[in-house]
């Protein structure tokens, strides 16, 4: 925080419209605490952290806590909508390439994943924004907080993590179907259907769980991105301005808030992968 | 069966060779921009500002009427060596680190693999935008705040694989023949752990570049007028109604970019599997 450049304190008097000169800055700096040692004022922060405590924002006064709250449902909405778009378009893909292996669907939708692969979501943004809103008129260019509006920005986020997915659940899929078992059922006569959707997708999604956990620190850090772009009032969006606004316990609060939801989800992912797989389970504790 | 490995391990071969070339043929190109440009790429002209792509300037102008082609050349300088060296001083740092603290454990290995467990705990955009934002933008401090997390994936693989390591004979026998200690690491070990570290670097090129393009982008990683990619698209992205190409064109160069070095780290992987066997 003190190796960086410019000044809070004056940040905020130029944006409140005072005029600033050496007296005021010294009595806004003694204020917001900034004329103490760099220790002092980082262990306080921490006690504060400890307690539960983010601190108020330089910006506005407010708590970091509740602008934080305020941001976080939005944040979660759009990381979900784009988690449950990438799935939707990635699963029913997935599986077809790997049952049409190597034909020309196949061909197709893997170059087109490699090229999802090599996008940056900021470039994603930006083109969608581009097609939809300007040439096609078929969305708003704010994000609102519509179903219409959250389109947008989670197919931003999607593309990437679609990619991604659809090649992994179509190698997942085709190493299940290359399994014993998948033969030995053949072999019985079992319907091709059933072997699909009864036993392989059922083994094959188990991986994919872990890679959904994965993928949480992607859409953190990219939902930071797109919800700058598209005014998505989220965490992300909040940073971005705190960090224009050199509001730090701001962007301290946000980059502690994804640490802990970081953790949280690669946690949950962990229990899940567990509760799926029985064979992971201490003593049959996970079996179903 | 055999013979199915053998040309699996040829197709590999033969794609390694492809996408390093076309790597190399970027990098070549990017080294020598300066020499390529047909227009100079901070000159600009208030005469031909948006102009659409014809033969002065095959890719348009932007806003400031400069030339989309030439800051797209002198850019990929920027993204792709920018890249290249802070996956390179990552690998250097992490491996450096990972393999002492797997030789010595002890308080260093406990210091140096906590830390890199807290830095785990953030993902590494986030981290990486608020250390970019707090520091400044600039292309060393991004390169700074992408590579904070970056090295601990290799200290984490070299560690583990010099664990592994440390108990087999050919150390013993180079410990009995008199090598020292550094040697020992250098001479001994690191080819043996060398593998999967390459893998992990080549198929790093690629994110990182999207990455610092993505802090540039920001605006708090290279600064216009610098050209550099991502600054571009940032800057051009308000004027895409008027002149989209400005916006298309460092987009695409990135896109094909990041695809090369993809594939490059995707087929070194298949390479090295293959003859891992």
């Amino acid at each position: 925080m003190y190796l960086s450049p410019g000044d809070p304190a004056q940040k905020k008097l130029t944006a409140q419209g005072v005029a600033v000169n050496a007296q005021v800055l010294e009595k806004t700096r003694e204020e917001m605490g900034l004329n103490r040692p760099f220790l002092a004022q980082y262990g306080s922060w921490l006690a504060g952290v400890l307690r539960g405590d983010l601190g108020t924002s330089f910006k506005d006064g407010l708590s970091v806590a509740a602008k934080l709250r305020k941001g976080v449902k939005n944040t979660a909405v759009l990381a979900l909508g784009s988690l449950l778009l990438s799935l939707a378009v990635s699963l029913p893909l997935g599986v077809y390439t790997a049952v049409r292996q190597n034909g020309l669907g196949d061909r197709l939708i893997r170059l087109c994943s490699f090229a999802g692969g090599a996008m940056p979501n900021f470039l994603i943004s930006v083109l969608l924004m581009y097609f939809f809103c300007i040439r096609v008129k078929a969305f708003p260019v704010i994000a609102k907080g519509t179903l219409q509006g959250l389109f947008l920005p989670s197919a931003a986020l999607a593309i990437p993590l679609m990619s991604r997915f659809t090649r992994q659940i179509r190698a997942q899929v085709l190493e299940e179907l290359g399994k014993p078992y998948v033969a030995g059922a053949r072999a019985r006569g079992v319907k091709e259907r059933y072997i699909l959707f009864g036993s392989v997708l059922h083994n094959a999604l188990i991986p994919i769980v872990t890679l959904v956990g994965l993928s949480a620190g992607t859409l953190l850090g990219g939902s930071v991105v797109v919800e700058t772009i598209f005014r998505w009032p989220g965490v992300g969006k909040l940073a971005m301005d705190a960090i224009t606004a050199r509001d730090y316990p701001v962007i301290q609060g946000f980059v502690i808030l994804m640490a802990v939801v970081y953790v949280l989800i690669n946690l949950l992912t962990d229990l899940a992968y567990r509760r799926l797989d029985p064979r992971l389970g201490r003593d049959g504790e996970g079996a179903r | 069966m055999k013979k199915g490995v053998l040309s699996s391990r040829r197709a590999a071969k033969r794609r390694v060779a492809v996408f390093l070339a076309l790597a190399l043929f970027l990098a070549a190109v990017s080294l020598a921009a300066p020499y390529l440009v047909p227009n100079d790429p901070y000159q600009t002209n208030s005469d031909r500002m948006n102009a659409p792509p014809d033969a002065r300037c095959p890719f348009g102008t932007d806003h400031l009427g400069r030339c989309v082609f030439s800051r797209v050349l002198m850019g990929a300088r920027t993204s792709i060596f920018s890249a290249l060296a802070l996956v390179a001083v990552s690998f250097a740092v992490g491996t450096l680190l990972g393999m002492l603290c797997g030789w010595y454990g002890g308080v260093l290995d406990e210091l140096v693999m906590r830390l890199a467990d807290i830095l785990l705990a953030f993902p590494q955009m986030v981290l990486a935008i608020a250390v970019a934002g707090i520091l400044g933008g600039s292309l060393f401090n991004a390169m700074l705040a992408m590579g904070i997390t970056g090295w601990t994936l290799y200290a984490r693989l070299a560690r583990s694989a010099v664990l592994q390591l440390r108990q087999e004979p050919f150390v013993a026998a180079a410990r009995l023949s008199g090598c020292r200690t550094g040697a020992i690491l250098f001479r001994h070990l690191l080819p043996n752990i060398l593998g999967p570290l390459v893998v992990n670097a080549v198929t790093q090129i690629g994110s990182m570049m999207i990455g610092i393009a993505g802090l540039s982008f920001l605006g708090i990683g290279v600064t216009p007028p610098a050209a550099e990619w991502g600054s571009m698209i940032s800057e051009a992205q308000g004027g895409m109604q008027l002149a989209p190409w400005a916006v298309l064109a460092p987009g695409g160069a990135m896109v094909v970019t990041v695809m090369i070095f993809n594939e490059l780290g995707d087929s070194v992987r298949d390479l090295l599997d293959v003859s891992g066997q």
